[in-house]
């Protein structure tokens, strides 16, 4: 049915998150990069195996952290100090204990907001039309089944190499994606 | 089945399973998306949903006259300007501390039963704090001016005050409500996904393939994701903690006798993490009941979370404790009178009722037989609920109608408009729970895919 539509990728599937985990390496070390797997559940060493060594989440959590905190004082203080000052018995308008609270929650504020915004960013989301969801048996990799994608646009990439390169990890079937 | 038989009763609690042993990832996805997707709804949630309903229309009628004619409808005077208002303020924070305990804290320390109960506690969490946060408003007096709270660029050239907690307040409880909510909606992405997969009609379908924002659980995805939800964890940690500790300093920066203490930070975190437990068991006893869930909340489940309410029950009542010790300590004329008026005053009842319901009645946990008793937890938690919602009060109106000056004197209690209030923001908690049960998955099916005890045919346990 979508046979007129160009390829974007073949997809061994998999019945548990050992063979898909041994079926990334192998697809690494023989020299696939343009490859992503698939699982319901966070599979531990699945990222390192297509080749993905660090997250940046931590960086731009620090970010936002510190511009929540920086932020956030310099909020009061500018209120406190500059704009707005109060003169309460003559105590110092820069009453920076007073200023913690407020400063702790932002910087907790801005942490989680940077923490959510930077998953979106780096997993590119949202993103409802994947080529992936072409392929009717990939709604269970939301489930129970287990996926590994070579993309057509992989250096390495030919249609009967990598089709018998997927068949000797013994999937459970190998389907062509349409993009 | 039935954990919660006598033979069972007696091993040790290590080995009671955290989930059923028959479930593999198929039988998790089918048994909590069913709930959502097929089951029709049972009787039972019918009648929560309208009882649920009649108490939100009650709270809209007496937020309505409220709204018409002014606080004066309720109980609060000079001195006791804080009446049920703040009193129920505190009580709903504080139920919302356990959602992100289970969720945050517990997921720190690698506690693999969190995995059953994070997600309901979590939407505990938001729907105790959107209670929680209507008390504040409605005691406004001119409500629609809540947004001076937030520094703005007024026309009026004036700025909030940084030195108040009451501002303090505002940052803290804005920033839990939005901070659970990211929490809960990030953990409820891949499920979310899952369901846009088993929805049969094309509607239901794209509204959850829209709420999951694509996802399609890419290695990459999933290595973001649980960073991402590791570093939430660690700033949702400290910040449960600062919550009720900025609450705790309405009070304790005030110079009230009975107010200005500094065991209040602790004993207000301890309390509020006691109450959120008791409101986790009240919820998860008749839910895992109805929709048959005991193999996936089982009496494992329910028995930590009784002794962490224990745990946290007396760290409670060793405040109550140094409350009355440092008072008499002090040698202060008026601390030493507030304690006393507080046991033997006028309102001496509502201190012993306090008494029996959080500290008495909750040692009935040290009983095994008690802990695997799943009536006897439900009552348990009952009384926690009641005896949290107890302390508040008598911290909150006992002090203020006795202070300095016995010509300052007075007495206070709750109109008809005051408790009609509270028992509206109790159905508008119990019809949003109903809601969530029926439109999302109640317990997060990735997370349990990870201690699902056995796996599919083929592959290694």
């Amino acid at each position: 049915m979508t046979a007129e539509r160009p390829m974007y990728g073949l997809i061994a599937e998999f019945d548990d998150s050992e063979s898909l985990l041994a079926a990334a390496r192998l697809a690494h070390e023989a020299g696939y990069r343009r490859m992503d797997a698939y699982s319901p559940l966070p599979v531990e060493g699945l990222a390192e195996a297509i080749g993905i060594r660090r997250t940046r989440i931590p960086l731009i959590v620090l970010l936002g952290g510190l511009t929540g905190c920086l932020g956030g004082f310099f909020l009061q203080y500018w209120i406190a100090v500059l704009d707005y000052p109060i003169n309460v018995g003559g105590r110092p308008l820069n009453s920076w204990p007073s200023f913690i609270p407020v400063t702790f929650e932002l910087t907790i504020l801005l942490s989680a907001l940077s923490a959510v915004a930077g998953l979106f960013a780096l997993c590119r989301l949202p993103w409802p039309h994947h080529p992936v969801f072409n392929l009717p048996p990939f709604e269970m990799a939301t489930q129970d089944r287990f996926f590994l994608c070579i993309e057509c646009q992989d250096p390495r990439f030919d249609p009967e190499g990598t089709r018998r390169f997927l068949g000797d990890l013994r999937p459970r079937g190998i389907h062509d994606v349409s993009s | 089945m039935a954990p919660e038989t006598p033979s069972t009763a007696r091993e040790n609690p290590e080995e009671l399973p955290l989930i059923g042993r028959e479930y593999d990832y198929r039988a998790i996805t089918d048994k909590i998306s069913s709930i959502v997707l097929t089951r029709p709804a049972p009787r039972e949630w019918y009648a929560a949903f309208g009882v649920g309903l009649v108490l939100v229309l009650v709270l809209h009628v007496a937020a309505g006259y409220l709204f018409y004619k002014g606080v004066g409808i309720w109980g609060i005077e000079i001195p006791v300007a804080w009446g049920f208002a703040i009193v129920n303020f505190v009580w709903w924070i504080g139920i919302g501390h356990a959602g992100t305990l289970i969720s945050a804290i517990l997921l720190l320390m690698r506690q693999k039963w969190r995995q059953s109960i994070n997600r309901f506690a979590e939407a505990m969490t938001l729907f105790a704090v959107m209670c929680a946060g209507m008390f504040p408003l409605m005691h406004l007096g001119r409500p629609w001016f809540f947004y001076w709270l937030f520094p703005y660029p007024s026309t009026m050239g004036v700025q909030p005050q940084f030195r108040s907690p009451l501002v303090w307040d505002v940052f803290a409880v804005s920033t839990y409500f939005t901070v659970s909510l990211l929490f809960w909606y990030v953990g409820l992405i891949p499920d979310l996904a899952t369901m846009r997969d088993r929805a049969k009609s094309g509607w239901v379908r794209r509204i959850y393939g829209a709420l999951s924002m694509g996802w399609r659980g890419s290695a990459e995805h999933w290595f973001h994701y649980e960073m991402a939800y590791l570093l939430l964890a660690g700033v949702a940690t400290p910040l449960v903690v600062s919550v009720h500790t900025v609450v705790s300093f309405d009070f304790s920066v005030g110079l009230v006798p009975g107010w200005h203490s500094t065991i209040f930070p602790p004993y207000f975190v301890a309390g509020a993490i006691y109450s959120g437990f008791a409101m986790v068991l009240v919820l998860a006893i008749p839910i895992r009941k109805i929709y048959g869930l005991e193999d996936l909340i089982t009496m494992r489940h329910l028995e930590n979370m009784a002794k962490v309410m224990l745990a946290t029950g007396l760290v409670v009542a060793y405040g109550y404790l140094m409350e009355a010790f440092i008072s008499w300590y002090s040698g202060n004329l008026y601390e030493r009178y507030m304690m006393w008026n507080r046991m033997f005053g006028s309102y001496g009842v509502y201190f012993w009722a306090l008494m029996l319901f959080n500290v008495l009645m909750p040692q009935a946990i040290w009983i095994k037989r008690v802990r695997l008793s799943v009536p006897a937890l439900f009552v348990i938690s009952l009384s926690v609920l009641f005896g949290m919602w107890l302390e508040r009060y008598v911290i909150i109106v006992v002090s203020l109608s006795r202070d300095f000056m016995p010509s300052a004197w007075g007495r206070y209690s709750g109109t008809i408009w005051d408790y009609l209030t509270l028992a509206g923001t109790i159905g508008f908690f119990l019809f949003c729970m109903v809601l969530f049960i029926r439109l999302v998955p109640m317990i997060s099916m990735s997370e349990l895919r990870a201690i699902a005890p056995k796996q599919k045919e083929g592959g290694a346990a």
